[in-house]
């Protein structure tokens, strides 16, 4: 009762902080690219197509406990899936987004249904030796993919009336797709779905005695996780205009497991911050040696795992929970002086509540324990 | 008459190549006895072994001083690198293990490319060439050397675990760490031990096939996955089982290369992702192995 007049006041005033973050981080990445060279441009437009692999990859093993190690082959079916298209059938760029996005959709429920009896370890096996597999039949196939050689075809260019260059509408519209698949991941989290998957993750037993059909959400969340890594692959097709059944070797898809543990498992803007690390660090890292992505790359994993399991988000996450803790500290101390005579109401109600006043303990009991709860909620 | 000996000769090639997957198969079992722990990185070790072997030979040194030089520094590898790397992560969360083995192999693998480059370099053949007719199916010296080699890999392990005292405390960890831990073994020392001999086998793995395979960075990617499907056939928790599933992956993988039109030369590596599916599929706990009773 007490908490009902304060609860909308306080949720206005943060819904106003997170639109005005929003606000202020949409206006930052609409005007980057008129910012930035446009190599700079191109670099970020890549981090915005891993995030959404990443958060893909994140559904799956962040959010649904499930190991996959083989997460690059659903991008190389996607990246595919739009390079054959726009290869063969002359289909414009946004047509195959769709198409791939199911095509992925339908290949992880196939994976899915083997991953169900498969736990941990084994489906960290199967989907590896999956990723594996997949370069050389990409070669196989080569009436399809055009084999070693791979498919050169048109970059997404932009419209005459943009007046853009090609690398700042691609950023836009990356950064579009970006924006909505995202969105999609967090809703979908917080939705039905979602609740089941992260029941599944901490207690399959428990979960499934509470009426979560085990084998549909893990299935789902195999096929969801494969269909954004897939819409990534396609947006990679658009960017690079080249693919090649060597650019998603198995490397790919530890890279995408690593960067995601990187930035922060089961985190929702861990996969953002993974993007930037998987392409930033060996960009960086490569001015040194071939090598040198590898070992910061298998060192800082090593080391994540170690200090900071939740990853680059957890530890900003955790840094913020430091600086808010001493800010509520602050404030509760001044708030607990104001509703000081509100408690002084309950008690008067609760008392009224026990029947039995011949059972002196329980209603002695009750005053105490009843008003800080009902002051929490 | 020419087809039976045809696929005799293939048989025997399989045989050949199935006991180097069966030596990094066991070494991934022996670990999974211990530990529980699947190590992504045990090809890479077994990698970064040879390439210490490579650099003893091509120091000057001959190559059958070299090898027990390169086992030792394995054995040593491995234990160091189950206090530094894994002791911190154990009884973590699979996903938490698995992510730091896959690390190990990141880093290895990279590490190996750091010091030694990444051009493919000659690993000298340790068995005489040629080989021995046996009624029409030829036999590399080669072939059975590595035979011979994970044969006595495999009798020298068994003499380890069951005729000595430390091979009785050893099984008593991976039987049952806590109670082995109750009764007086110090059973980090024996993990330490656990990972020891399995970096030491994996690095026969690798010498082996080196000659073979060529010398580089990523040289036993393939293999593992190979080793994988060995492991898994025969059972994650069963060394014979690693062994036979190994000669048998071996086996399967030559035949459907030599006689599956679709399959090929190219293709061969679909053979142990179509293996360990249907492994798990049919039997998930392999030919030898115990199926593990879950307590909800």
């Amino acid at each position: 009762m007490s908490t009902l007049p304060t609860t909308p006041a306080t949720d206005r005033s943060r819904r106003l902080r997170v639109a005005l973050i929003g606000l202020l981080a949409a206006g930052l990445a609409l005007g980057t690219p008129f910012y930035f060279a446009p190599f700079q441009v191109f670099q970020l437009t890549m981090v915005l197509l891993y995030a959404v692999a990443l958060a893909g990859l994140n559904l799956l093993v962040g959010f649904g406990g499930q190991i996959s190690l083989g997460h690059g082959a659903f991008f190389a079916a996607g990246a595919y899936t739009a390079a054959v298209m726009l290869d063969r059938y002359d289909t414009g760029h946004l047509a195959t987004l769709p198409v791939a996005a199911l095509v992925c959709f339908l290949l992880g429920l196939g994976f899915g249904v083997p991953a169900l009896r498969l736990r941990g370890l084994y489906l960290a096996l199967v989907t590896l030796s999956f990723a594996v597999f997949l370069p050389p039949l990409l070669k196989r196939l080569e009436v399809v993919t055009g084999g070693s050689m791979g498919l050169t075809v048109d970059k997404l260019q932009p419209p005459a009336w943009s007046g853009l260059a090609e690398d700042q509408w691609m950023y836009l519209v990356v950064l579009a797709v970006t924006a909505v698949t995202l969105l999609l991941a967090r809703n979908l989290l917080r939705s039905r779905v979602g609740r089941a998957l992260l029941a599944v993750r901490d207690n399959e037993s428990a979960a499934e005695v509470m009426g979560v059909r085990l084998s549909l959400h893990k299935t789902l969340a195999f096929a969801w996780s494969a269909m954004f890594a897939g819409v990534s692959g396609c947006v990679y097709t658009w960017v690079i205009g080249y693919v090649s059944p060597d650019s998603f070797s198995f490397v790919l898809s530890i890279t995408l497991l690593a960067g995601l543990v990187v930035g922060g498992l089961a985190s929702l803007y861990g996969p953002l911050l993974g993007a930037a690390f998987v392409m930033y660090v060996p960009s960086v890292a490569q001015d040194i040696s071939d090598a040198a992505p590898g070992v910061v790359f298998g060192l800082l994993i090593i080391v994540v795992m170690f200090v900071a399991p939740t990853g680059l988000a957890g530890l900003v996450g955790r840094a913020r929970g430091a600086v808010a803790r001493r800010l509520t500290r602050t404030t509760t101390l001044s708030d607990r002086s104001r509703p000081q005579p509100t408690p002084d109401i309950k008690p008067t109600s609760s008392s009224s509540v026990p029947s039995a006043p011949a059972d002196p303990a329980p209603t002695d009991a009750e005053p105490v324990g009843a008003p800080p709860r009902t002051e929490k909620e | 008459m020419s087809t039976v000996i045809e696929l005799l000769q293939q048989v025997v090639e399989g045989i050949g190549s199935g006991a180097v997957y069966a030596s990094l198969a066991l070494a991934l079992v022996l670990i999974h006895r211990f530990t529980g722990i699947v190590n992504f990185a045990q090809g890479e070790l077994a990698m970064i072994s040879t390439y210490v072997a490579w650099q003893l030979v091509a120091s000057g040194m001959s190559f059958w001083l070299a090898l027990p030089v390169t086992l030792a520094v394995s054995f040593a590898g491995g234990m160091l690198i189950e206090r530094v790397v894994i002791r911190p992560v154990q009884g973590a969360p699979e996903l938490t293990v698995v992510i730091v083995t896959v690390g190990l192999f990141i880093f290895v693998n990279a590490m190996a490319g750091l010091i030694w480059s990444f051009t493919v370099k000659d690993f000298p053949q340790p068995f005489p060439d040629g080989g021995i007719d046996l009624a029409g199916v030829r036999v590399d010296w080669s072939t059975l050397g590595i035979i011979a080699v994970v044969a006595a890999v495999m009798a020298l392990l068994y003499l380890l675990f069951q005729h000595t005292s430390v091979g009785l405390v050893m099984r008593a960890v991976a039987c049952n760490p806590a109670s082995a831990r109750l009764s007086g073994i110090r059973v980090g020392r024996v993990l330490m031990l656990g990972w020891g001999l399995a970096a030491t086998v994996g690095a026969v793995s690798g010498v082996l096939v080196a000659p073979l395979l060529f010398l580089e960075p990523n040289m036993m990617g393939g293999v593992l996955i190979y080793a994988f499907a060995a492991a898994t056939l025969g059972g994650f928790d069963s060394p014979v089982g690693a062994v036979v599933g190994g000669l048998l992956v071996g086996v399967a993988e030559t035949l459907a290369g030599a006689y599956v039109d679709v399959i090929g030369a190219d293709l061969k590596v679909g053979v142990p992702l179509l293996i360990i599916l249907a492994v798990l599929l049919v039997r998930p706990q392999g030919l030898f192995g115990r199926a593990a009773v879950e307590r909800a």
